[in-house]
């Protein structure tokens, strides 16, 4: 494990808090070319941005499904992001409770809150698509956002802007299900050709653990000086 | 390529001299059908289970569909079940010639959710590790790529050269290629004694190295021959694809993270060079990354010099907890841009990571890189794009 040098309670490291009470500098500042690309593309999609927020410096926009296409176009054409990062999708769904026949009798894994919370910019539910664009002339970067509809699972394709959107949304296809409209041929990427299920949502278990816990379930073995170990040392000693 | 041949010519003769089928096309272009080539996924040119569907006219690649997937071992997903300081020992099997490099972008972003910051040594030695892994997979790129073109001899030095770097990674860290060093808020360990002796002498030995490559390979006819003006990117093009790293700076693009992106590491204080091409061939590939070799190898003996003392490892709590937030953190691979956008809900272990790694999307080109194309430029492209398995399937 780590190098142990703080206590054993759990909490904020001392360092940290130091800092804090000294300058108190926000994390999330967005610096000059960051605020003013994020200024643009507000004044750019006008009512169709839902929300905006930082994260750790980086801007991110939550778009209206009907605009994502759109603030693809805007990226690319108007302000320079002409790089593409990647396409990806998130279930907010909390996973099945833990140790339950659900999540295949897995309780190694952490323990996540049980209660639906979404991450910066907000979500009106479940699903979402986000995508990461960066400027390489203007170098600066945004993270773009957009719900999906949990019943219809319908997401505006990106490929006629960003060619490269292309295997993004095919690996989104196949691990969350969502239907890019625009996609020229959403096949099976990574997976085999007939896989069912879409292994990232939330509720899709993680087949290895079903099969076979966790072995770390079996023989944990304590840290020096816990209880736990000298018990456990004292029962190997009884057994041998 | 047309489709439809041009009619026959008229011969004042009687037809039924054309006998054969030859006689009877005389002077006019054969029509080929297409045919399928199976490129892998057991092939010595695609470093592993990559294969590539290409669809020929006579030399000509018509299409080419890169079938991916043979590797992919579900990283995101088992980061959800996952603490995460067990996430590192993962993520060294993404991108395994160049595994230390991996862990930083994801420590990074654990350091930025927790707030804490490593010690300015660990971020010293983090930082010359990370070149030493840049140099390690250059070298044996500089080598290897000769011979895919038919040079044997260089593969030889480029393997031998490798071996140097990489004894140094297994000196600090003790795993040559899964060093699984980092630890969040700082190093498990500081650097051995005689380590940095050990380190400048070598780099010097690198760059004499650099120097043999380039008489070797990079100055040789038929290597100029069979790489210049093969597989160009546009950079634009290249950009939308997400093309990056050495790929993309090799057709002209002055975009270096390390430089430009949020700075991260000891980077803002080095004094480097962002090396670029302009031409966006394979050869301009070689050559950026020959010079990168280069200018990986005085940023470590800068670093050695200004090393600092101290401790390697922050006050961080025993059980690592992240607090709620998401987080973008992306640095420069040696194969391109590599980032995780992790999202923590509070917990041990990350609610969901995404993992962009650099070779899967400069292998994305490929579909429209090889149209046209001649079977043998088909190697050469895949050499000079340099991926790794890993890091495309995750």
């Amino acid at each position: 494990m780590t190098d142990v040098t703080g206590t054993d309670a759990v909490g904020e490291p001392e360092d940290a808090a130091v800092v804090v009470a000294d300058a108190a500098p926000d994390p999330h500042a967005l610096d000059e070319r960051h605020g003013a690309l994020l200024a643009r593309f507000e004044d750019e999609l006008g009512a169709a941005v839902l929300d905006t927020g930082s994260a750790f410096g980086m801007p991110v926009l939550r778009v209206q499904r009907t605009a994502w296409r759109q603030a693809a176009e805007i990226a690319r054409h108007t302000l320079a992001c002409d790089y593409l990062s990647f396409v990806a999708g998130v279930d907010w769904m909390p996973a099945p409770k833990e140790g339950g026949a659900e999540a295949g009798g897995d309780t190694s894994s952490p323990a996540q809150p049980s209660e639906t919370t979404y991450g910066v910019a907000g979500s009106d539910g479940r699903f979402q698509v986000f995508a990461h664009v960066q400027s390489t002339t203007r170098r600066c970067g945004i993270t773009l956002k957009v719900d999906v509809d949990e019943d219809a699972l319908l997401v505006q394709s990106w490929v006629p802007v960003y060619p490269g959107a292309d295997w993004h949304e095919r690996e989104t296809w196949e691990m969350y299900g969502f239907v890019f409209e625009g996609h020229p041929a959403l096949r099976h990427l990574y997976l085999p050709s007939g896989f069912e299920g879409h292994p990232l949502r939330k509720d899709f278990p993680l087949l290895s653990r079903v099969v076979k816990p966790w072995p770390g379930l079996v023989d944990v073995e304590g840290m020096p000086g816990d209880a736990e170990s000298v018990i456990s040392a004292e029962s190997a000693e009884e057994s041998s | 390529m047309s489709t439809t041949n041009p009619p026959l010519p008229e011969f004042d003769v009687d037809p039924r001299a054309f006998r054969t089928l030859a006689d009877s096309q005389l002077g006019v272009e054969l029509d080929t059908g297409d045919m399928i080539l199976n490129l892998g996924p057991q092939h010595p040119a695609t470093h592993g289970t990559l294969r590539l569907v290409v669809r020929l006219d006579g030399e000509r690649v018509v299409a080419a569909d890169p079938v991916i997937g043979y590797m992919h071992r579900g990283y995101e997903k088992l980061t959800e079940f996952r603490t995460y300081p067990q996430i590192t020992t993962l993520i060294n099997r993404i991108d395994w010639l160049s595994s230390f490099a991996n862990e930083v972008p994801f420590v990074d972003a654990a350091e930025q959710l927790m707030g804490i910051e490593a010690p300015p040594r660990a971020q010293y030695i983090r930082t010359i590790l990370t070149e030493l892994s840049r140099v390690a997979t250059f070298v044996l790129f500089l080598g290897e790529m000769g011979l895919q073109v038919g040079a044997i001899t260089p593969a030889f030095y480029g393997f031998r050269d490798r071996e140097h770097v990489l004894n140094l990674i297994e000196g600090a860290t003790g795993g040559r290629f899964h060093p699984n060093f980092n630890r969040i808020g700082g190093l498990k360990d500081d650097l051995p004694w005689g380590w940095v002796n050990e380190t400048r002498t070598v780099m010097k030995k690198m760059l004499d190295a650099c120097d043999t490559f380039e008489d070797l390979v990079a100055g040789n006819e038929i290597f100029e021959a069979r790489t210049r003006s093969v597989g160009i990117i546009p950079p634009e093009v290249g950009a939308a694809y997400g093309v990056s790293g050495s790929n993309l700076r090799a057709s002209g693009v002055d975009w270096d993270l390390r430089r430009d992106g949020k700075p991260y590491l000891v980077y803002p204080e080095l004094d480097f060079k962002v090396w670029t091409h302009p031409d966006g061939d394979s050869f301009a590939r070689y050559w950026v990354r020959l010079q990168e070799t280069r200018e990986s190898c005085r940023m470590v003996l800068q670093m050695l010099d200004a090393l600092p003392s101290g401790p390697v490892m922050a006050k961080v709590p025993r059980i690592i907890k992240v607090p709620e937030g998401e987080v973008w953190a992306e640095t420069e691979n040696p194969l391109g841009q590599m980032g995780y956008y992790v999202f923590s809900k509070g917990a041990t272990g990350p609610f969901r990571v995404k993992i962009r790694s650099a070779s899967f999307s400069n292998v994305s080109i490929l579909p429209w890189l090889l149209r046209g194309m001649f079977v043998p430029d088909v190697v050469t492209i895949l050499a000079s794009l340099y991926f790794i398995l890993g890091d495309i399937d995750r």
